[in-house]
């Protein structure tokens, strides 16, 4: 094969896979938002609304206490994840760790990113029974947390290294303390450092798995941080594999929520990570 | 002008134990004249950045580098002493090569270190930012967009807000790390305009590459190669009469541009500087 054949024929290939994926996408996408859509024309209370006291047999009411299950759940554990990642991935830096620690600590995180988050929902059970408790919200929110931060941590940590040594040095230079010259760094990061949290915040509200052995499954409204709840991916499972039709058909309506949720995150880590890469050095580049 | 000596070095060794061991620096001892500007010359890799890091002891945020001798800072060691690494870095500032803004909006990259490092009121914070501006010629060309990210500003006054933010500390000794090296000609030229009008307030210690800059700006040289100290002297001697053999060759290799106006029968043929090293 000609060297010009051969690069027509990647070029093909290029093109074609960009272009299947982005059709998959656009039509998970537009399935969702098709069908989901349709829910809500019919029933625009369904998200808003409390679920009846026999929901998921016969649909009456709506899932109100997934959506509110979700938010509390996610969004503490996006609060306490980001906040132990960020410290870590300073710590992760020159600052504080010799390279070898670095390299240690950074191997665990990968082998944390990798573990599959069932693994999370049982090791966080395991605790669960040990003490006695019963499975709640706040266990959910645990379980989500240890999930969301090798993700978070690898993020804000590639960030910080990236950022320039020069912000170090001036700031040293400038008579600024380690902890100071940290909060300098991650300012000059910060389009990285949120990008990695709303991708864990993205993440956490999307899984299931970490929550379903922890949360305790409600069908109920929950009332505080010990009473069991559920989440979105979770009731999502339970109404599309129902009896009852429209009960399935509110699992569409549930990941329309869902995914109108994730996209609007990513717009707004886009607007939030423009606003700050004006102030990173180097200017509007990321 | 006073000669007051404002920072010596005692016998300054530096070495960089990383996978194989570089010496940086190897036993310099030197003197810096107060409110006179300093220029540190020498090949690439002499150790000059080090010379001038190790006068704040900002080399150490480097891992690896181990450092003997004493820095005297007036008559107090900056090594062996009491007082925080922080406290030592505001009365000798940096000034990085490469124009760096700190993430913060211009008026807060002058207003940073002043913040730190002591209590102001706004008003206060206000004048402080006005002077410092105004002391790097940025003031009139920033005044209405203090709020804008110091980032989006050109190279140029990038690096004019450096020497801004750090004077805006107040300290004792200024360090300047080539920093014209990464600017186009008119705005290493506005730089160089500034650092002669800051030289008769400040000590001035200024790494180049450059022997016109050094000749232009500098009041005393120190040449520095392969890590020791060859020869210091006024700037005029130096590039006059250079004492070592080795400050001969390097001159010789640079002399180009004439150092004074007197016509010399050689320069005056040879308009066109030609850059050789």
């Amino acid at each position: 094969m000609d060297r010009y054949t051969e690069q027509r024929l990647f070029g093909l290939l290029a093109r074609a896979s960009a272009a299947l994926i982005l059709a998959v996408l656009v039509m998970v996408v537009g399935v969702t938002l098709w069908r989901g859509g349709r829910v809500f024309i019919t029933d625009p209370a369904v998200a808003v609304t409390p679920p009846g006291s026999r929901y998921m047999l016969d649909g009456g009411g709506g899932f109100l206490h997934a959506v509110l299950g979700s938010i509390f759940i996610v969004v503490p554990a996006t609060v306490v994840a980001s906040i132990l990642a960020i410290s870590t991935a300073i710590f992760l830096q020159s600052d504080y760790s010799s390279e070898r620690t670095s390299d240690v600590i950074n191997m665990f995180l990968n082998v944390l990113w990798g573990t599959p988050p069932i693994v999370y929902g049982v090791f966080v059970l395991t605790i669960i029974i040990a003490a006695g408790a019963q499975t709640s919200l706040i266990f959910g929110t645990i379980a989500i947390a240890i999930f969301q931060y090798p993700i978070m941590t690898r993020y804000a940590d590639e960030a910080l290294r990236a950022a320039p040594d020069t912000v170090k040095e001036a700031s040293y230079g400038l008579g600024a303390t380690r902890f100071e010259t940290a909060r300098m760094t991650v300012r000059a990061a910060l389009p990285g450092v949120i990008a990695g949290i709303i991708m864990g915040f993205a993440r956490g509200i999307g899984d299931a798995a970490t929550v379903l052995f922890t949360a305790g499954r409600s069908t109920q409204m929950p009332g505080g941080p010990f009473d069991p709840a559920t989440t979105l991916p979770i009731l999502i499972f339970e109404q599309a594999a129902s009896f009852n039709a429209e009960v399935r058909s509110h699992a569409y309506a549930a990941s329309f929520v869902l995914i109108i949720t994730v996209l609007a995150l990513i717009l707004v880590s886009k607007l939030l990570a423009g606003k700050f890469a004006r102030f990173a050095p180097g200017g509007r580049h990321s | 002008m006073s000669n007051e000596t404002a920072i010596r070095t005692e016998d300054l060794e530096v070495t960089y134990t990383g996978n194989r061991e570089v010496t940086a620096l190897d036993g310099v001892s030197t003197e810096f004249a107060e409110n006179k500007l300093t220029a540190i010359i020498g090949p690439s890799g002499c150790g000059k950045s080090t010379m001038l890091k190790s006068l704040n002891r900002l080399h150490e945020i480097q891992p690896n580098a181990e450092i003997s001798g004493e820095v005297y800072l007036g008559d107090e060691g900056i090594y062996d002493t009491d007082e925080p690494l922080p406290e030592i870095r505001r009365r000798v500032g940096y000034v990085p090569q490469t124009p760096t803004a700190l993430p913060l909006s211009i008026y807060n990259n002058v207003a940073y270190g002043a913040k730190i490092h002591g209590n102001y009121s706004n008003s206060e914070l206000d004048d402080l930012v006005e002077s410092y501006l105004r002391k790097v010629n940025l003031w009139d060309e920033v005044k209405d967009r203090l709020d804008d990210p110091g980032a989006e500003l050109s190279t140029g006054q990038i690096q004019r807000l450096c020497l801004a933010r750090s004077l805006a500390v107040e300290p004792e000794v200024l360090l300047c790390d080539e920093v014209t090296s990464a600017l186009d000609p008119i705005s290493a030229e506005q730089v160089e305009e500034t650092l002669e009008d800051l030289k008769e307030e400040y000590t001035i210690i200024m790494v180049t590459h450059s022997m016109d800059q050094a000749k232009r700006l500098a009041d005393d040289v120190v040449f520095l190669y392969l890590g020791e100290l060859v020869e210091t002297n006024d700037t005029r001697s130096f590039f006059e009469n250079p004492q070592n053999e080795r400050t001969q060759e390097f001159v010789k290799g640079h002399t180009a541009v004439d150092y004074d106006d007197e016509p010399d029968e050689e320069s005056v043929t040879d308009e066109q500087p030609v850059a050789t090293r």
